[in-house]
């Protein structure tokens, strides 16, 4: 890990307490830790590389179980590449390499040994481009990750139902769970994703814009969703649109590259980000100035 | 202008092509049309020579199993003793072709399986290398050292097969006698099969989109499981495809089974006995010194040869269409 001046650690860094008082003193943000879904999910001076390219610079953030964070900034700034870094999922690329640390519930998910596959049923995750399994039905769908990763559960139907319940999709749905995935809508198959992903219970959900290929409508019902799961679980959600990021989110993290690599230059939330950003950057960003 | 129905009428959407394209798309016509030409006048060459002796012979040219000229005492064919049949040369292709799949298959899978998502690509590159170059290997080459090297312990292999799987009809032998069976022939067919369904196996596997891998990753799965869930309801349809490629291979192939297999007049569906034949190296063995109208059999042996590759290749189509879509 590089170490940084402590100027810029200042300005990037939030700790858990200063990021609750931030939040006890705007009064109407959500108080994080009021629900048992453990510690949260901490990310500590990430970077990240892709061959020799730096593309993330020391990112430091934590993330209070039952809150949704919303990562907002231009293309290119390394959001997608460091969501991709809290489930271990960015090491699927060629020639990418990180540093620092990601701790779940206190425990460093980049320590060795550890078992990478129990690190994503914790920490889900939702594309930009919904993605079922064509070969599955859509109950297989939803049920897929129990098959992936060899859990059992008592009773499927139930669990069946439950999340797409949650996702939004049963009403929808509930008469023709044997066809097949590929037969729903963009908005419908994203929704069935999210359902894929709540069936095996993960405490945080990555959603990597989620909403970039989907219609007006379809994009008010996952916010929706969104908005439901949140009490249950921690959101980290990468959006272009700044308008999702203030309707849904409760706390918000801008994030911009100046051309080297990509960092973090304001966290706060997300009524303040918007009506009272600390950076001049973060202002020009959100009042539509450049991006 | 407004028809019956209220609507207007529908206009033709016509376009003039430009030249270049027009130029283009001739000499690409030529391309595809030579070469269904060149199929249909080697099917047309292989039905006029052949036709006399189908004519003669009628179903028992697939269902006899005599082969034999008989001359008169003028020199011409006898023809109330002169019979063709081929039934244990189809017989013995269709066996040690059902081998060489049932061998290959799972090991080209598996082996593409591992170069796709298993090997260091220093030893991907190396073995992928290794396996292109087999493919182009001259088949002479594989039938004599499955002559050599594979015989004498395929030997061996064959007689474990007989000695705990003896009750299972296709194992049976009344006179043990191991070598020059299908089997040996199916086992080198195999060996000449498995570069073509890895290599195509391979690339399939390598186009299973990465969005679908990813979800599969996220979900928590292990690689296998991965495999299992994604990789191969894609790649099914494309493995199927190899597999029909190198089963064209293995009923085609001549000099490989020539040099392996005893050509018998007798047909035999037990794999470890040391009879049989397949058409193809029959027609090798029997061209050189064949007369008139034996060669004429020989065409019409080629013929059948050519309508079985054909069937099969339409079963194999008819299959993948009608699962392939799902993984897809």
């Amino acid at each position: 890990m590089v170490n940084p001046e402590e100027g810029e650690k200042d300005m990037s860094t939030v700790t858990p307490s200063s990021l609750s008082s931030v939040a006890s003193a705007s009064g109407k943000v959500r108080t994080p830790g009021t629900t048992a879904l453990g510690v949260g999910l901490e990310a500590r001076g990430i970077h990240a590389w892709f061959g020799q390219k730096h593309v993330l610079n020391d990112i430091s953030l934590d993330f209070w179980s039952g809150t949704v964070t919303a990562l907002i900034g231009p293309s290119g700034c390394g959001k997608s590449t460091f969501i991709r870094t809290l489930n271990r999922m960015h090491e699927f690329i060629p020639g990418a390499a990180m540093a620092g640390q990601v701790l779940l519930d206190g425990k460093d998910i980049y320590e060795s040994g550890t078992d990478v596959t129990k690190i994503r049923l914790k920490v889900g995750m939702v594309f930009q481009k919904p993605n079922p399994f064509p070969s599955m039905t859509i109950a297989e769908n939803v049920l897929a990750g129990l098959k992936l990763a060899q859990l059992k559960v008592e009773n499927k139907d139930d669990l069946l139902e439950e999340c797409l319940e949650r996702a939004g999709l049963w009403s929808e749905v509930k008469d023709r769970l044997s066809a097949y995935g590929g037969s729903l809508s963009g908005g419908q198959q994203q929704r069935l994703c999210i359902a894929r992903s709540l069936a095996v219970r993960p405490q945080v959900l990555l959603m990597d814009e989620p909403c970039s290929a989907l219609d007006p409508g379809s994009t008010l019902r996952i916010e929706e969703t969104i908005s439901q799961l949140s009490s249950s679980m921690t959101i980290i959600i990468v959006t272009h649109n700044m308008q999702q990021a203030a309707r849904v989110s409760d706390y918000t993290a801008f994030f911009l590259s100046d051309g080297g690599p990509g960092s973090m230059v304001e966290v706060g939330p997300t009524g303040e980000i918007f009506s009272r950003p600390k950076d001049k950057r973060t202002e020009n960003y959100v009042t539509g100035r450049f991006g | 202008m407004p028809s019956a129905t209220g609507l207007p009428q529908r206009r033709e959407l016509t376009t003039k092509p430009r030249f270049s394209d027009k130029v283009f798309r001739g000499i690409v016509t030529t391309g595809g049309l030579s070469s269904l030409l060149l199929l249909g006048l080697i099917f047309a060459f292989l039905a006029y020579q052949g036709f006399s002796i189908l004519k003669m012979e009628k179903f028992s040219f697939i269902t006899g199993s005599q082969w034999q000229v008989v001359l008169n005492d003028s020199g011409a064919i006898d023809k109330a003793n002169t019979a063709f049949g081929i039934a244990p040369m189809l017989v013995g292709t269709i066996l040690c072709a059902i081998i060489a799949l049932v061998v290959a298959v799972p090991v080209s899978v598996l082996a593409a399986l591992f170069l796709t998502f298993y090997a260091p690509p220093a030893l991907k590159r190396f073995l992928v290398a290794i396996i292109d170059l087999m493919a182009a290997f001259p088949s002479i080459l594989f039938g004599l050292w499955g002559f050599f090297i594979l015989m004498p312990s395929a030997e061996y292999w064959a007689k474990l097969l007989h000695k705990y799987f003896g009750w299972f009809p296709a194992f049976k032998m009344e006179v043990p006698i191991f070598t020059r069976s299908p089997f040996v022939a199916g086992v080198v067919l195999a060996i000449m099969v498995i570069p073509i369904v890895t290599s195509i196996s391979r690339e399939v596997f390598a186009q299973t989109p990465l969005d679908r891998v990813q979800a599969a990753y996220a979900l928590g799965a292990s690689r296998w499981s991965m495999i299992r869930a994604v990789v191969l309801p894609y790649g099914r349809s494309g493995v199927v495809g190899g597999a029909m490629l190198g089963l064209g291979r293995a009923m085609g192939e001549t000099v490989a089974v020539y040099t392996v297999l005893n050509i018998v007049y007798q047909v035999n569906w037990h794999v470890l006995v040391g009879a049989g034949g397949s058409v193809a190296s029959m027609i090798l063995l029997k061209f050189g010194e064949a007369g008139a109208q034996e060669v004429k059999a020989l065409m019409a042996a080629g013929l059948v040869l050519f309508l079985l590759t054909l069937i099969v290749n339409s079963i194999a189509n008819a299959i993948v269409a009608k699962s392939g879509g799902k993984g897809r």
